[in-house]
């Protein structure tokens, strides 16, 4: 019998996330033949409006509009899926908040195995499914055999498989009924939007970042005088904010804020993946980083493989004499 | 309240370079300078921040080598009432499932209120907590920023999610929570701290005394097997700018001109 591929489909205000296209391409790369499904959860009119514009991508489609599903809730949705999906799925979600809250306890509910963060998929070898994996921060790559006989929940970095934008006239099938009542010991009760700050990184064209390798509070001011002198904001990456040493606000990343600059500078930032899937627009990135094998080299334009604390002052002191 | 910390002994990354070893088995650990999971400090500080606040004791336990006693000490150096070291040679080779069924085990032989790991370790993998609340049927949450207890039954915590913002949750007890860094600052540990638990005898629990069959861990129980490491092949990869610090000044002033870096 072919593999049963499903994929969870992260969507807000209506619209299925960039993931939802890139989960189709991870599912080919598993399984060719595959019968490939999306899943699209939630409540109300959205769950409609986003499994009919999902259908262009997946040949089926599964909808569950479903009163406890209103609000993100991992376990409501675990014990949503876990009365709908058939032994031995395969089950793909994005390795986003909801994936890291929900794959792990879903996978022991559904007796699968589990594969966090997959960055790559090499496919099937008999029931062994071959897939990639990085550590310390992007540092190494690993390759990670799975035994899928029981299933897999595996949750996929996003960006990783690039989506093709094939169409398909796909069939939705409405699930809702076959949930019935469910009752999760956790409630959500309200999202806390995320305050802006004095500086609104998001609107700034040129951005001075520091990270982890501007070592002490202090220093901070060498990356303020650089951005200073170039017409710059600050802005970080997430140790400085964990560190109180620069408001939430000025951050970078996946959980902090996404930025559209035209000039990125990162002083210091080993460029894990959560801090790069804060920067789009493909920016013109410059590099300052002591370590030449810190993953921001790989995305940079250009590196200085330097001590910044030494070389950035220099630099605006450079500029300055110029200006 | 009764808290249970998990924590994990990993490479310091900010203070090493990982090198993949000759064949590829593993990364060059001798040189390698280890702690404590960077994660599972602030859930430790949670913990005791939590016990102080409304009283009980918080319990430290991680599953590892002789080695991991030093994570344990030094984490009831800053303040853990008391330590639980779980090994055995079974559990070598565990998956994330395999050791989150062996912490099962020694989390059924006490009585917990709350137990909190980190939100992830070196390997980025964040799935102990999950798959641990899933196989004692307690409710989960990840990333969590933000702990306020309500009552005896109930509490309140904030779960980080994408673009800064926070996720409320009301949640019974008791729970699984997978704590993300910035939730507190970790307290500072001293000498003098270290010292004063030096003597402190910590249990080491095998599988036996878990009562864990060792054919459904370690390597033989694994159904996610890690093959090798290997450096990743490169990509298109920065333009690193050569010569004196002065030429590459210039050279950077120059292309940021270009670029529209320079206002």
């Amino acid at each position: 019998m072919a593999l049963q591929i499903f994929a969870l489909i992260a969507h807000k205000n209506g619209a299925a996330d960039d993931s939802a296209f890139e989960l189709p391409v991870a599912a080919k790369a598993i399984d060719t033949a595959a019968s490939v499904t999306a899943i699209v959860c939630g409540a109300g009119a959205d769950v409609d409006a986003v499994a009919q514009a999902i259908a262009g991508t997946y040949p089926n489609v599964w909808k569950i509009n479903h009163p406890a599903l209103a609000h993100p809730n991992a376990e409501a949705l675990r014990l949503a899926l876990t009365k709908i999906l058939p032994k031995g799925a395969i089950v793909l979600m994005a390795h986003d908040t909801l994936g890291m809250d929900l794959g792990p306890g879903l996978s022991i509910k559904l007796d699968a195995a589990f594969v966090p963060d997959v960055v790559g998929i090499e496919g099937l070898d008999g029931s062994i499914l071959k897939l990639i994996r990085q550590e310390f921060g992007g540092q190494v790559s690993t390759h990670i055999h799975c035994d899928i006989t029981d299933g897999a929940v595996i949750n996929v970095r996003s960006g990783s498989f690039q989506a093709t934008g094939e169409t398909v006239s796909g069939a939705v099938a409405d699930k809702s009924g076959e949930i019935g009542e469910i009752q999760p010991k956790r409630k959500y009760i309200e999202t806390v939007v995320a305050e802006v700050g004095d500086v609104d990184i998001t609107k700034a064209d040129v951005l001075v970042s520091v990270g982890r390798g501007i070592e002490d509070q202090e220093n901070i001011s060498i990356a303020q005088e650089l951005a200073d002198a170039i017409g710059a904001v600050v802005s970080c990456s997430r140790p400085i904010v964990d560190a109180k040493w620069l408001e939430k606000s000025r951050q970078v990343g996946t959980s902090g804020k996404t930025v559209k600059p035209k000039v990125y500078i990162a002083l210091g930032i080993s460029g894990s993946f959560q801090h790069l899937g804060g920067l789009k627009g493909n920016p013109f990135i410059v590099a300052v980083n002591k370590n030449p094998k810190a993953p921001i080299f790989q995305v940079a334009d250009v590196g200085v493989v330097t001590n910044l604390l030494e070389f950035v002052p220099e630099l605006t002191e450079r500029i300055q004499e110029k200006k | 309240m009764e808290i249970l910390v998990c924590v994990k002994r990993v490479p310091d990354t900010a203070e090493n370079e990982i090198v993949v070893n000759s064949s590829g088995s593993d990364i060059e650990r001798a040189d390698l300078v280890y702690s404590v999971n960077e994660w599972d400090n602030y859930a430790v500080e949670e913990a005791i921040q939590i016990r102080d606040r409304v009283g009980g004791t918080v319990t430290v336990v991680t599953v590892g080598d002789e080695e991991s006693e030093e994570v344990l000490r030094r984490e009831m150096a800053m303040g853990a009432d008391k330590g639980i070291l779980i090994s055995d040679d079974a559990f070598a080779g565990s998956d994330g499932k395999g050791i989150a069924a062996i912490l099962k085990a020694e989390i059924e032989k006490g009585k917990y209120d709350l137990i909190l790991t980190g939100a992830q370790a070196d390997d980025g993998a964040a799935q102990v907590g999950g798959m641990l609340a899933a196989m004692l049927d307690l409710p989960f949450a990840s990333l969590v920023n933000k702990i306020e207890i309500v009552n005896d039954a109930t509490i309140q915590v904030g779960r980080e999610v994408e673009g800064g913002n926070q996720e409320i949750n009301e949640i019974s007890l008791p729970c699984v929570l997978s704590i993300q860094t910035g939730i507190n600052e970790p307290r500072y540990v001293g000498i003098r701290g270290i010292r004063k638990v030096a003597s402190v005898e910590i249990p080491v629990h095998k599988a036996g005394d878990l009562g864990i069959d060792a054919g459904k861990v370690g390597k033989a129980g694994a159904k996610v097997k890690k093959v090798d490491y290997f450096i990743p092949p490169a990509g298109k990869g920065a333009e690193i700018l050569e010569g004196s610090s002065e030429e590459i000044a210039d050279k950077l002033i120059e292309l940021l001109k270009a670029k529209g870096g320079i206002k």
